[in-house]
């Protein structure tokens, strides 16, 4: 009699666990899976304020629309070179945590850390506004090469269009490379300090320790991180080319994340906007799957 | 004898090397913020002749004093303040509450529903169709905009379920002897023990909250006390950089002038991107001890 009213009670203990989890996955349910179900609004001409079954069914007219949008071709090209460049910049927190840690263990390092780590916590909005009063066309940046007679007139580098990838790079890079950093020095403090102790018996100096120690030993994390960004290949986000966009720079520094933004909430055309972010995400998925797929291969396990 | 003075000879030269790049790579991110620093701090009539380079010319809290007097600045700084409070303390509960609901076995369908949890780290509906739907909610210029959709984070769960898992069972299994229910051994037991993760996550949160203007920017723009600090200085920068854009495009001299004299000036929006810059500053000492476990929110957010 008691173990069953004990059994019962456990019963309904267990019940209470999913009761309580209720409301929460009711959040998700309704900010994460109610969007995707939203995709439906792709293949409709929506018009806001109309009911979409009274909206007109466009079939896949939207997705057609995606491979003859020559603004697609323009802003596709310049995610691409963004991300290109992103790429081939991935070893480079990397490399700082070496050159890090070659400083040792002092108040330098120490400062460096914490200054390089900052400007990641930083807002884009306060970085755009600290590199407009550095580099707009009356900053104190822009007006030094007329100050030192280099140059008859002022450029400012926030509306040159040719350099666009360069400079957003360089304050993509600005922000998050000593943020980036920290997981490899983590890696660096991990590594068995017997394996530098056996290799300098062997008479190696502090480069080959670095060479064949260090960054091996890195290479793993450096894996696992490239593999998980790689679905984020198109995903260069907007914050940071939306502030730094204008009339200038607008045809090379708009990506295909700003464009969504353009098509859907500004010349509101929400069908096709949500047309490109469907593509947009089935890339995405693509690519994860291949790089674990390859990640399996060469290593033998995935990483997701 | 001679490769080894060779070598420490060629190591110093590495090791100077190495401290001028990393050092300058150092102050290059310092000079930003030191240079809007003594900007706002210089004597205004000094800073139109020319601007100060590395030290305030003068000294002068006008531009302070101006900002206390610009009407829009407390109720948007009271925003970001309300906004970052309420969203923390909401996120941050919530998902540990759930965090440690999905550590328990015993609950029914819990493999399901951690998966379902999961996906939401992989795909999302993407910026549109999140919009359509927060508007169908009717949540356009409320508050709740800036709470609500973010609020279950799944990569915050999982930091959070994979900590309380590796701590010691014996504790729970105990109070739950004693006849404690899920709620009591939560707040009593497993919220305390939990304390560094949860701080970890309190801070990255607020961090995010703090900073964060896009959602200001699409869904509250209709709403003028809803404007949040960063969002003002948006408005600010938008504004000057249109003006300045305006200036290249025209050869009119009268128009340009009365163009400058309508632009917001220069100090205004230097002093609120030192104002909207300094919780960071402040909070920063404190955040540097938990950056290694915050780095695993990072890499999965990737």
């Amino acid at each position: 009699m008691a173990k069953t009213a004990m059994v019962v009670s456990k019963k309904k203990k267990k019940y209470q666990l999913l009761f309580m989890a209720i409301p929460f996955m009711l959040m998700v349910f309704l900010f994460s899976y109610v969007p995707i179900f939203g995709w439906i609004y792709s293949v409709y001409d929506y018009i806001p304020g109309v009911a979409l079954p009274d909206c007109d069914f466009m079939g896949l007219e939207y997705f057609r629309l995606i491979f003859k949008d020559a603004n697609i071709l323009r802003t596709l090209k310049n995610t691409m070179i963004f991300a290109v460049i992103g790429i081939f910049l991935t070893p480079l927190p990397m490399v700082f945590a070496i050159l890090l840690n070659e400083v040792g263990s002092g108040p330098v390092r120490k400062f460096i850390q914490t200054f390089t780590t900052l400007p990641n916590f930083i807002s884009w909005v306060i970085i755009f506004s600290l590199a407009f009063a550095l580099f707009s066309t009356d900053g104190i940046l822009t007006s030094l090469p007329v100050k030192l007679g280099l140059t008859e007139e002022a450029q400012s580098v926030l509306s040159a269009r040719e350099s666009v990838y360069w400079f957003q790079t360089f304050l993509g890079q600005w922000k998050s490379l000593g943020w980036s950093s920290i997981i490899y020095l983590a890696a660096i403090a991990g590594i068995d300090q017997e394996l530098y102790e056996a290799a300098r018996v062997d008479g190696a100096g502090h480069f080959r320790c670095a060479l064949h120690i260090t960054l091996p030993s890195m290479l793993e994390t450096y894996v696992v991180l490239f593999i998980l960004n790689v679905g984020n290949f198109l995903n260069t986000g907007y914050e940071q080319f939306m502030l730094f966009k204008n009339s200038l720079t607008a045809p090379n520094i708009e990506v295909l994340d700003l464009y969504v933004y353009r098509i859907g909430l500004e010349s509101m055309d929400y069908s096709y906007g949500v047309a490109i972010s469907i593509i947009k995400s089935f890339v995405s998925i693509l690519l994860v799957v291949t790089a674990n797929l390859t990640a399996k291969k060469l290593r033998g396990n995935t990483v997701i | 004898m001679n490769g080894i003075r060779k070598a420490s000879a060629s190591r110093r030269a590495f090791q100077l090397f190495n401290y001028c790049l990393l050092v300058g790579f150092t102050l290059i991110c310092i000079y930003p913020f030191w240079y809007i620093l003594i900007y706002t701090v210089s004597d205004p009539a000094a800073v139109e002749m020319s601007s100060p380079v590395l030290f305030p010319r003068g000294f002068s809290l006008a531009n302070y004093k101006n900002i206390f007097t610009l009407s829009g600045f407390f109720p948007a700084l009271s925003m970001s303040v309300l906004r970052t409070v309420v969203g923390t303390t909401l996120s941050v509960l919530s998902c540990s509450f759930l965090g440690y609901l999905f550590t328990k076995e015993e609950m029914p369908g819990r493999k399901f529903i951690y998966r379902l949890l999961i996906f939401t780290m992989y795909i999302s509906g993407g910026m549109i169709a999140n919009y359509i739907v927060i508007k169908s909610y009717g949540l356009l210029n409320s508050f709740w905009v800036y709470i609500l959709p973010g609020m279950i984070s799944a990569y915050n769960i999982v930091l959070i379920k994979t900590y309380i898992e590796q701590l010691p069972a014996s504790l729970e299994e105990s109070a739950q002897l004693d006849g404690a229910g899920y709620l009591t051994v939560f707040t009593r037991i497993v919220m305390p023990l939990s304390k560094p993760i949860i701080a970890t996550i309190v801070v990255f949160v607020a961090v995010g909250h703090w900073n964060s203007w896009f959602d200001n920017h699409i869904y509250t723009r209709g709403n003028e006390s809803l404007m949040t600090l960063q969002y003002l200085l948006y408005n600010y920068l938008n504004e000057a950089q249109r003006v300045a854009e305006q200036i290249k495009n025209t050869s009119n001299i009268g128009g340009i002038e009365q163009m400058i004299s309508s632009i917001s000036p220069k100090g205004v929006r230097m002093t609120i991107t030192v104002l909207a810059s300094l919780p960071i500053f402040a909070v920063y000492p404190f955040m540097q001890q938990y950056f290694v476990k915050g780095i695993m929110v990072g890499a999965v957010k990737g």
